[in-house]
C-alpha cells in the first residue's frame, strides 16, 4: 500500500520553519472552526423552536463581551504577522556569501547558468548545505520560480531581474514549477531541483562546462560587440571605464547617485540613454535585441569580475568554486 | 406566471414581453437579472465540470492544453464578473431594498434597468468571445502576457468586462441614493436591515472600486489594439503595475461578493431565531470597516511579485487586520442564536453551512496573509480552495439562502420545504469533498492552472472531481422543486415566515406600487419581542 | 423633505414624495457618478506618477514637445466654458429661456474650439513623429519618452472623448431649453448636466500642468 503524502518533503533550512507556523495556523483554523461550529450546532438543538408563536429573548449586545472577542483575535493575528513576517525578511535577505545562479525563463522552458559556464535547461544542479542565490529574468512574459519542497518562490519579470535563495539540506530530486501562468505549455514548464552530495557536485562540475565560465564568454561578447572601443580599461574611453564598477556608486548627470547593480549594468545595455554617467555623451546605441537574456547575464559577469587589480592585462579571474 | 393570489401584483401587471423588457419597476428588474445571472452560472458550472473531468487524471488528456487555458480562464471570467458580483445585489438587493427601507422604488428606476441592459450587453461581448475561440489569460489578464502574447480574443472580452463594469456603477449608485434619500418616514439609519446596511457598503466598493478595473481595461486594450507600451517592458513600462492596478480593484470586489452574503445573513439568523441580531450597531460597522480597509490589502496578491519587503509587510498586517471585522460578524451571529427560538427550514439550513464553511474560508485566508506560508502557497490550489471557500461556501450559499427565505414573497408561492433543506445538505457535503482535498494538493505543491500535472497530486484530486459531482447535484435539486412551485406550489401568505421587516408587511407578492400606503416606522429592526 | 408643491408636478415621477427630493436624489446620483470619473482618471494619474517619478528626465524633455501656448489657450477656452455653463444654469433657476439657450451654445462653441485645438495639436505630434508605435522616433531616453506619449494621448483622448460626451448633452439641453422644458421648479438635468461639465473642466486643470508644465519654471534642464 503506497504511502499517501499529505505533507510536503522538508528538504531546505526554511521548509521546517514554514511548517512550523502552517502547523499552528492548521490548529487554529481546527480549533476555531470546531468551537464555534460546535457551540452553533448546541445553540440549534437546544433553543430549537417549541411553539408556533415563540419569540427569542430579546438581547441587545453586550460591548465588554465585543470587545474580548476583538481584542483576543487581534493579539493572536498580530502575534502571526509578526511570526510570519519575520520569517519573511530571512527569505528575502540572501546570506551574504552565496553560490550565484542564473535563470533565464521563457516561453516553456528554464535555462540556468552556473558562473563556471555549466548550462542546463529544465533541471538545476546544487550542492547540499550551501546557499544558493538565484537571479532570474524572463524572456518573454511573468514566469515563475517555485521548489515547494524548499518552500520557495519568486515571480521572473521580463526587463528585470528577480532573486530568491534557499539552502538544500537533503540530497534528492524536487520539482521545479513554473507558478505564473504563462501561456499554452505553463503546466510543462516544470524541472527539477538535483541535490548532490558536496563530493558529487564537484563531480558534476568537473564534468567539463564546454565553452568557458560565463565571464568568459561575456568577454568574448564585449569584444565581439565592440563594447571595449568606447568602454577601455583607463579612463581615456568615450565611455566609463567599467574596471571596479560593479557595486560602486555612480553618478548620473541629473545629480543622483545609483548603485551600478545587476539591473543596472543590464539597463545601460538596453536603454543606455535612461540613466547617464554624469560626464559622458549620449552616443551610446542600444543593443536591445542585438542580446539575449542569457548574453545579458554573461556581461554582467563579466563587468562583476573587473576588479581594479593591477595586473588587468587579460582582465578576468577564473571563476571560483563553490564556496562553502 | 400563474399564481395563485386572487390580488394584483408586480407579476400580473403586464404580461407582454415589453412590459418585461421595459419596465421600470426594481422588482420586475431584479427577476430580469435573476434569469441573466443563472444563465451565466450554469455556463461557468459546466466550464468547471470539464475541467475538473480534465484533472481526474495527471496526464492532459481530455483536451489540448490551449483548450484547458480557455476553460479556467472563462470559468474565473464568467463566474467572478456575471454571476458572483451581481448575484445577491442584482437579484435580491434590486427586489428588496427599497421594500425593507419604505419606498416605491429605486431612487432612478430607470438607470436600474439600463444596468441590467449593459449587464446583457457586456455579456454578450463576452459570449461573442467565447464563440469566436475564447480567451486564455486567466481572469486576471497578467501583462504582458494579456497584452502582448496571447493569441485569443482578449480585446472583446476586456472590452465586454468594461461595459458589465458600468452595470455594476449604476446598481450602487442607485442603492447609495435610494438608500440615503429615499427611507419610509421613522427609518433612521439604525433602525434599517442589516441587510441595508450591508448592501449600502457593498455599493461603496462598487462605485469606488469599478471604475479602476475599468481604466486599467482600456489601458490593456490600448496596448493590445494600438501598441501603447503603459505595461510592456520594451517599451519603458512596468507589468507589475498592471497587477497594483488589477487587484486595487479586484480584492474589494471580493467584498463586493461577500457583504451582500453577510447581509442575507444577518436577515436570516434574525428570522429564524425569531431575535434581533446580538451587537446590531457592531455588524453595521464591521460591514464598513470592511469595505474601507478592504482597499487597502491588495497587494497580498503580490507578495511574490518583486514588490518590496517592506510593502509587502504593510499589505500583510492589513490584511490580518481586515479579517477582524468579518470574525466580529461571525460572533455576533452565533451569539444571536443563544436563547433564539430556532427553527430549520431551509434558510436556516443555509446559515449553518455558511457559518461551517465561511470559517474556514477565512481562516484559511490567515494562511495567505502570513507572508512565510503565503509564498509557499500563493498560485497553488491551496489559493483556490480559499477562494471557493468563501465565494462558493459563503456567497453562493446565502444567495440560495436568500432565494429560499424571500421566494415566497419573489413568487407568491411555497415550495417543499424538505427537498429545500436536502439539496442544502447535499450542497455542504458536496462542497466540502471538492475543495477541502485542494487545500492539501496545493500545500504538497500543486500549482493552479495546470492542466497536466506530476501523478503523486492525483488522489486529491479524484477527491476534488467527485466532490464536484455531488455539488452539481446539489445545484440542480433547487431547479426542480423551486420551479415545480411556480406552477404547482401552495401560495404564499404575505408573512409565511413570521419574520420582522418592511417587506413582510405587504402581500406576497408585492403589488407594483409596493405598499398600499408607506408605512410609518416606530421600532428597531427584528423587534421581535411582545 | 417638506416640498413646496401639494399639486403633482408634471415631471414628479411617482417613487418620489416631492420635487426638492427627486432633485437632491438626482443631485447625489450625479456626484457619486463623478466620484467614479475621478477614480476611472485616477488610474491613469497613478501609472502617469509612478513613471513620472521613475523617468523624470524622459518625461521633462518629452514634455517640452508638447505646445504650451495651445495647451494654454485651450486651458482659459474650457475654463470660460465652465462660466457659461454656470450662467446656463443661473438661466435655468431663473426660468430664463433664451438666456438658458445663448449660454448652452456659448459653451458647446467653447467646447467645440477646444476639440478643434487638440486635433491640431494631435496632427503636429503626428507630424514630429511622436504617435507611439511603430513610426515614434525621439532624440533622447525614446524608450520612456514613448511612455509619456503613451499616457499623453491615452489621457487627453479619454478627456475628449468626454468632452464630445459633454457637447452632446449640450446640445439635448438646447433642444429642450428651446421647447420651454426648464423653468424655475424644474431644471434639473441643466444643474446635474452643469456639475458633469465642470468635473470635464477640472480634470483639464490637473492634466495641463502635469502634461505640458514639466520643468517649464526655469531655463530648461537637461542637454
Amino acid at each position: 500500500m503506497p504511502q499517501i503524502q499529505i505533507l510536503p518533503t522538508q528538504a531546505s533550512t526554511m521548509a521546517p520553519q514554514v511548517d512550523a507556523l502552517y502547523f499552528f495556523l492548521v490548529a487554529l483554523t481546527a480549533f476555531f472552526t470546531l468551537l464555534i461550529s460546535g457551540m452553533v450546532v448546541y445553540f440549534a438543538i437546544k433553543y430549537r423552536r417549541q411553539s408556533t408563536d415563540e419569540a427569542g429573548v430579546p438581547i441587545h449586545g453586550n460591548m465588554t463581551l465585543e470587545a474580548t472577542w476583538t481584542v483576543i483575535p487581534l493579539l493572536i493575528v498580530l502575534f502571526i504577522f509578526g511570526w510570519s513576517a519575520s520569517l519573511f525578511y530571512t527569505m528575502a535577505r540572501p546570506p551574504a556569501q552565496t553560490l550565484d545562479i542564473y535563470a533565464v525563463g521563457k516561453q516553456w522552458m528554464w535555462k540556468f547558468q552556473h558562473p563556471d559556464g555549466h548550462a542546463e535547461v529544465n533541471e538545476l544542479h546544487v550542492p547540499v548545505g550551501t546557499s544558493v542565490k538565484l537571479t532570474m529574468t524572463s524572456q518573454d512574459v511573468i514566469h515563475d520560480v517555485y521548489i515547494p519542497d524548499f518552500r520557495v518562490k519568486a515571480d521572473v519579470l521580463p526587463g528585470r531581474y528577480t532573486h530568491l535563495w534557499f539552502k538544500a539540506t537533503k540530497p534528492g530530486r524536487y520539482h521545479l514549477f513554473c507558478a505564473e501562468y504563462c501561456g499554452t505549455n505553463h503546466s510543462g514548464m516544470i524541472g527539477w531541483v538535483v541535490v548532490q552530495e558536496r563530493a558529487e557536485y564537484q563531480q558534476w562540475l568537473a564534468g567539463g562546462a564546454g565553452q568557458g565560465t560565463m565571464a568568459q564568454i561575456g568577454e568574448k561578447l564585449f569584444k565581439d560587440l565592440s563594447c571595449v572601443t568606447c568602454h577601455r580599461e583607463d579612463t581615456t574611453g568615450r565611455g566609463p571605464t567599467l574596471v571596479g564598477l560593479f557595486g560602486k556608486a555612480v553618478t548620473l548627470d541629473n545629480g543622483n547617485a545609483v548603485e551600478a547593480d545587476e539591473a543596472y549594468i543590464r539597463e545601460s545595455i538596453v536603454n543606455p540613454r535612461a540613466r547617464m554617467v554624469s560626464g559622458f555623451q549620449p552616443i551610446m546605441p542600444t543593443f536591445q535585441g542585438l542580446v539575449s537574456e542569457e548574453g545579458l547575464l554573461q556581461l554582467v559577469e563579466y563587468v562583476k569580475s573587473l576588479k581594479a587589480t593591477p595586473s588587468n592585462a587579460t582582465g578576468v579571474p577564473a571563476a571560483e568554486p563553490a564556496k562553502k | 406566471m400563474e399564481t395563485a393570489t386572487p390580488h394584483a401584483n408586480y407579476l400580473t401587471d403586464g404580461y407582454t414581453l415589453k412590459s418585461w423588457l421595459l419596465t421600470r419597476d426594481h422588482k420586475r428588474i431584479g427577476l430580469l437579472y435573476l434569469i441573466s445571472v443563472s444563465a451565466f452560472f450554469v455556463l461557468g458550472a459546466v466550464f468547471a465540470g470539464l475541467i475538473r473531468l480534465e484533472l481526474m487524471t495527471p496526464a492532459g488528456d481530455l483536451v489540448e492544453s490551449d483548450t484547458y487555458n480557455r476553460l479556467f480562464t472563462m470559468h474565473g471570467v464568467t463566474m467572478v464578473f456575471f454571476f458572483l458580483i451581481p448575484a445577491i445585489p442584482a437579484v435580491l438587493g434590486n427586489f428588496l431594498v427599497p421594500l425593507m427601507i419604505g419606498a416605491r422604488d429605486l431612487a432612478f428606476p430607470r438607470i436600474n434597468l439600463l444596468s441590467w441592459y449593459v449587464y446583457t450587453i457586456g455579456g454578450i461581448f463576452t459570449l461573442w468571445a467565447l464563440v469566436s475561440g475564447g480567451v486564455d489569460t486567466g481572469w486576471t489578464f497578467y501583462t504582458p502576457y494579456s497584452s502582448a502574447f496571447s493569441n485569443s480574443s482578449v480585446a472583446l472580452v476586456v472590452v465586454g468586462i468594461f461595459i458589465n463594469g458600468f452595470s455594476s456603477i449604476l446598481t450602487g449608485l442607485n442603492f447609495i441614493v435610494t438608500i440615503h434619500k429615499m427611507r419610509a418616514p421613522g427609518m433612521t439609519w439604525f433602525r434599517l436591515p442589516l441587510f441595508i446596511w450591508a448592501h449600502y457598503a457593498t455599493a461603496l466598493i462598487m462605485v469606488l472600486g469599478t471604475p479602476v478595473i475599468a481604466i486599467t481595461l482600456v489601458m490593456v486594450a490600448a496596448e493590445r489594439l494600438l501598441g501603447l507600451g503603459i505595461f510592456d517592458p520594451k517599451l519603458g513600462g512596468d507589468p507589475v503595475l498592471f497587477q497594483h492596478l488589477f487587484w486595487f480593484y479586484s480584492h474589494p470586489a471580493v467584498y463586493i461578493m461577500i457583504l451582500p452574503a453577510m447581509g442575507v445573513m444577518s436577515e436570516l439568523v434574525a428570522a429564524f431565531s425569531r431575535k434581533r441580531i446580538f451587537g446590531y450597531e457592531v455588524v453595521a460597522f464591521s460591514s464598513l470597516a470592511i469595505a474601507v480597509v478592504g482597499f487597502l490589502v491588495w497587494g497580498h496578491h503580490m507578495f511574490v511579485s518583486s514588490q518590496s519587503v517592506y510593502a509587502a509587510m504593510a499589505f500583510s498586517l492589513l490584511s490580518f487586520l481586515v479579517a477582524i471585522p468579518s470574525a466580529i460578524k461571525v460572533f455576533n451571529w452565533s451569539a444571536t442564536l443563544y436563547k433564539g427560538s430556532i427553527s430549520l427550514e431551509a434558510p436556516m439550513i443555509y446559515v449553518f453551512g455558511f457559518i461551517g464553511l465561511f470559517l474556514i474560508g477565512g481562516l484559511t485566508g490567515l494562511f495567505l496573509a502570513a507572508l512565510a506560508v503565503d509564498v509557499h502557497v500563493t498560485d497553488t490550489y491551496f489559493v483556490v480552495a480559499h477562494f471557493h471557500y468563501i465565494m462558493v461556501g459563503g456567497t453562493i450559499m446565502m444567495y440560495l439562502g436568500g432565494l429560499h427565505y424571500w421566494w415566497p414573497k419573489i413568487f407568491g408561492t411555497l415550495y417543499h420545504d424538505g427537498m429545500a433543506r436536502v439539496s442544502a445538505v447535499v450542497i455542504f457535503i458536496g462542497f466540502n469533498l471538492t475543495f477541502f482535498p485542494q487545500f492539501i494538493v496545493g500545500y504538497l505543491g500543486m500549482p493552479r492552472r495546470y492542466h497536466a500535472y506530476p501523478p503523486e497530486f492525483q488522489l486529491w484530486n479524484i477527491l476534488s472531481s467527485a466532490g464536484a459531482v455531488v455539488l452539481a447535484i446539489g445545484y440542480a435539486m433547487p431547479t426542480f422543486y423551486l420551479v415545480y412551485s411556480l406552477v404547482k406550489g401552495k401560495p404564499a401568505p404575505p408573512n409565511p415566515w413570521g419574520a420582522k421587516g418592511l417587506e413582510w408587511e405587504t402581500s406576497s407578492p408585492p403589488p407594483t406600487h409596493n405598499f398600499d400606503e408607506i408605512p410609518v416606522v416606530t421600532e428597531p429592526a427584528y423587534h421581535y419581542e411582545k | 423633505m417638506a416640498g413646496a408643491h401639494t399639486t403633482h408636478h408634471a415631471k414628479l415621477q411617482h417613487h418620489f414624495d416631492n420635487l426638492d427630493q427627486q432633485f437632491e436624489a438626482s443631485a447625489l446620483g450625479m456626484w457619486l457618478f463623478l466620484v467614479t470619473e475621478i477614480l476611472f482618471f485616477g488610474g491613469l494619474f497613478l501609472a502617469y506618477m509612478i513613471y513620472r517619478i521613475q523617468y523624470p528626465d524622459a518625461f521633462a524633455e518629452a514634455s517640452h514637445h508638447l505646445n504650451v501656448v495651445l495647451g494654454g489657450v485651450n486651458t482659459a477656452v474650457l475654463i470660460g466654458s465652465s462660466l457659461t455653463m454656470a450662467m446656463a444654469v443661473w438661466a435655468a433657476q431663473l426660468g430664463k429661456r433664451e438666456a438658458q439657450m445663448a449660454f448652452l451654445a456659448f459653451t458647446m462653441v467653447l467646447g467645440l474650439v477646444f476639440l478643434g485645438i487638440k486635433a491640431v495639436e494631435y496632427s503636429h505630434k503626428f507630424e514630429e513623429g511622436l504617435i507611439p508605435g511603430a513610426n515614434f522616433r525621439f532624440d533622447g531616453d525614446a524608450q520612456h519618452a514613448q511612455l509619456f506619449f503613451s499616457l499623453y494621448f491615452v489621457m487627453t483622448g479619454l478627456h475628449g472623448l468626454h468632452m464630445v460626451i459633454g457637447l452632446a448633452i449640450m446640445a439635448v439641453l438646447f433642444v429642450m431649453a428651446y421647447k420651454g422644458r426648464f423653468t424655475k421648479a424644474y431644471h434639473t438635468p441643466v444643474e446635474v448636466s452643469g456639475l458633469y461639465w465642470h468635473f470635464v473642466d477640472i480634470v483639464w486643470i490637473f492634466l495641463f500642468p502635469l502634461l505640458y508644465l514639466i520643468d517649464r519654471h526655469g531655463p530648461v534642464v537637461g542637454h
